[in-house]
């Protein structure tokens, strides 16, 4: 049985202009110990996938449909009790920017204390003693010291390890890691995802890695699902997904990816803006900025379809196989050329 | 923290300065002789106006009667004595200043008291009945002149239902002549239409502010971050939403609270409360400059020490804020 298993998840904001569908019908599973990257743009829909998962769009505003199960339980419709337990406890979440996701005016032990006891029946002191074992943990100098420090006394890289270690500490089965990296330096990144990997393979967790970075994605990730207007566009196992992406979407993303073994003349970028999840374009939600969509692309929206080579493999593209195959050829051998050495 | 107080006490140094400098310039710009309202009568003899000159030091150029007020105040720790009846202004201030404090502080407990939790409400429930109930009150509060809610309070619940008394003062310790009212309890039932005046002023303001500071805090990133751990709904509140939107609460009540003040002076003259600001309109009408510069020292000092209050409490609030860098 999969671990989190979700199913034509939908979630709709109702807001003034109109109902805004930020996520149309994502299906996906992910079992224990396993790594998901979700890449996507600002917007694709990624983020509030999680969100709605872990039940933190606000009723007043959203509706959701579809199944959220995870270790069996449905989590969509569950009593606030049963989600309360859940999260901090089953499921650990960590965002994007550390600089504003811990409270600035109570002491970082006190935080990480506070995840300990809203779920366990301790002392205070047991607390404390777990807090500075799993700061330890996540690598923090002199942690006994540094405990009853402020959020605001930390670096940026720090404070995501105090989240990393607040989300880690009642070892869950699950991490949900929205963008941990994107507010921090890269030598940080670097540190913090060495950090996460070592984690998982010492504690076994699943981590669904939340990204923009298709680097962060091969860095870590087992499988990989491409996002892009609220919808799964391509999924596979993430050395399928780089060998042979099969849709436009994500051989755009793999040609702006800066490679070290690779010298490529100048980075590619997808022209044109994502899109308007208010009014989304009719078919395919990439079609707009699609330099082979044709008239079925902005009539007919592409169901998921297993790729030639594996079943496991699934992307959404009205192109042909043939035509497919011999536009990423070209693109793999412009993406590699050597030619035309950027000055 | 000492460095903050030092700098704190350099900065009331100099504004006592400015406050008592201020204040005897506009005394000598407005017309008026203060020895022929002193004599009581404007066809008072010309050898007892120069008698009652010499005698308040009126004869002398004003900052040589600044500098005389002056070397009174630290030498002898003297406010000087009232023109009119030669009464000591400390000891005026000493017998009024009890009076506008507790119609201000209490006024300001009050519409606290009413201001958080309606606040909190609002902002749980937010476009509720109470939530737009309370928008009409802040405008009442905002646009009403104190003395008019001041009026329609005593007129109601005092002359028509009889509920409360419509004027004067109790004292809040037992006093030691018989016939005067005294003890907390008539204290605070005397002062309870005052202090309603306040609280219909400023606690709607209050409500909406709150309302905005916890709806505000309510998106910030570490509350989403405590509801991922999985926090109930009240400990979210408590510990994570309400000190962080009450720093900004802080930092208004300690302005409001001087602001206060000056409309503590028409709440005490609809309520009979012979307090500071009763005082200071006498003395400034019977160009009683003793009185006058006292009660803008006590008032100035107050201030002064409630702003000093509120840096300490906000640094207490927010361990971002060091008092001494």
């Amino acid at each position: 049985m999969a671990l989190l298993e979700v199913t034509d998840l939908v979630t709709r904001f109702r807001t003034d202009d109109g109902i805004v569908q930020a996520v149309s019908g994502v299906s996906f599973s992910l079992d224990r110990g396993q790594t998901l990257g979700v890449v996507g743009e600002s917007g694709s829909g990624k983020s509030v996938t999680f969100l709605t998962v872990m039940g933190l769009v606000d009723p007043r505003h959203a509706d959701v449909t579809g199944s959220v199960r995870f270790d069996g339980n449905e989590l969509l419709g569950a009593s606030f009790s049963t989600l309360r337990k859940i999260r901090g406890q089953r499921i650990g979440m960590i965002f994007q920017d550390p600089m504003t996701s811990l409270n600035p005016v109570k002491r970082i032990g006190w935080q990480l204390e506070e995840a300990v006891l809203i779920h366990n029946d301790v002392s205070r002191s047991e607390a404390r003693r777990r807090s500075l074992e799993v700061l330890d943990e996540v690598e923090i100098p002199r942690a006994d010291a540094r405990i009853d420090d402020y959020p605001h006394q930390f670096s940026g890289g720090m404070r995501q390890r105090v989240m990393i270690a607040m989300a880690l500490i009642n070892q869950p089965d699950l991490l949900i890691a929205d963008e941990p990296t994107t507010a921090l330096d890269v030598t940080t990144q670097a540190q913090i995802l060495r950090l996460m990997k070592k984690l998982q393979d010492e504690h076994g967790t699943a981590i669904v890695m939340i990204t923009h970075d298709l680097g962060v994605v091969a860095e870590l990730a087992d499988d990989a699902a491409v996002m892009y207007g609220g919808r799964i566009v391509e999924e596979a196992k993430v050395q399928d997904l780089f060998a042979q992406p099969e849709m436009p979407y994500t051989w755009g993303l793999l040609g702006s990816l800066p490679r070290a073994d690779i010298t490529a003349a100048r980075l590619e970028q997808i022209p044109g803006q994502p899109p308007s999840l208010l009014r989304p374009p009719n078919g395919c939600a990439f079609n707009p900025r699609c330099a082979y969509a044709f008239d079925r692309c902005r009539a007919e929206l592409p169901e998921l379809r297993p790729s030639p080579t594996s079943g496991e493999h699934r992307f959404r593209c009205h192109l042909d196989d043939a035509d497919r195959l011999r536009i990423w050829t070209a693109k793999k051998a412009e993406l590699t050329s050597t030619e035309g050495t950027a000055a | 923290m000492s460095r903050f107080v030092f700098r704190r006490f350099l900065w009331a140094i100099w504004l006592f300065f400015a406050a008592t400098v201020l204040t005897y310039v506009i005394f000598f710009v407005v017309p008026g002789d203060p020895a022929v309202i002193a004599a009581g009568s404007a066809s008072a003899s010309p050898q007892l106006l120069a008698h009652i000159r010499q005698e308040l030091h009126l004869d002398i150029p004003v900052y040589q009667q600044y500098w005389l007020f002056m070397w009174n105040l630290i030498r002898h720790g003297s406010l000087g004595y009232s023109f009119v009846n030669g009464a000591s202004v400390r000891w005026i201030i000493a017998k009024d200043a009890p009076v506008t404090g507790s119609l201000v502080i209490g006024g300001a407990v009050l519409w606290l008291l009413v201001a958080i939790p309606l606040g909190i409400i609002s902002a749980l429930r937010p476009r509720s009945l109470l939530d737009r109930f309370g928008m009409i009150f802040v405008l009442v509060g905002v646009s009403a002149p104190a003395v008019w809610i001041g009026l329609i309070l005593a007129y109601t619940f005092g002359f028509r239902l009889h509920w409360t008394p419509i004027a004067d003062y109790c004292y809040f310790f037992p006093h030691p002549q018989i016939g005067v009212c005294s003890g907390a309890a008539r204290w605070a039932y005397h002062l309870l239409l005052p202090w309603t005046t306040f609280m219909l002023i400023y606690a709607a303001l209050y409500t909406r502010m709150i309302r905005a500071g916890i709806l505000e805090t309510s998106r910030e990133d570490y509350v989403r971050t405590a509801r991922a751990k999985g926090a109930s709904t009240g400990r979210i509140l408590v510990h994570h939403i309400l000190r962080n939107s009450m720093l900004p609460i802080v930092t208004i009540l300690g302005m409001d609270l001087g602001h206060a003040f000056g409309i503590a002076l028409f709440v005490e003259s609809v309520f009979d409360l012979n307090g500071l600001g009763g005082e200071l309109v006498t003395a400034s009408l019977g160009r009683n400059l003793p009185v006058v510069v006292g009660i803008v020292i006590a008032v100035t000092v107050t201030v002064i020490v409630l702003n000093f209050i509120v840096d300490v409490v906000y640094a207490f609030l927010d361990p971002r804020i060091r008092l001494n860098a």
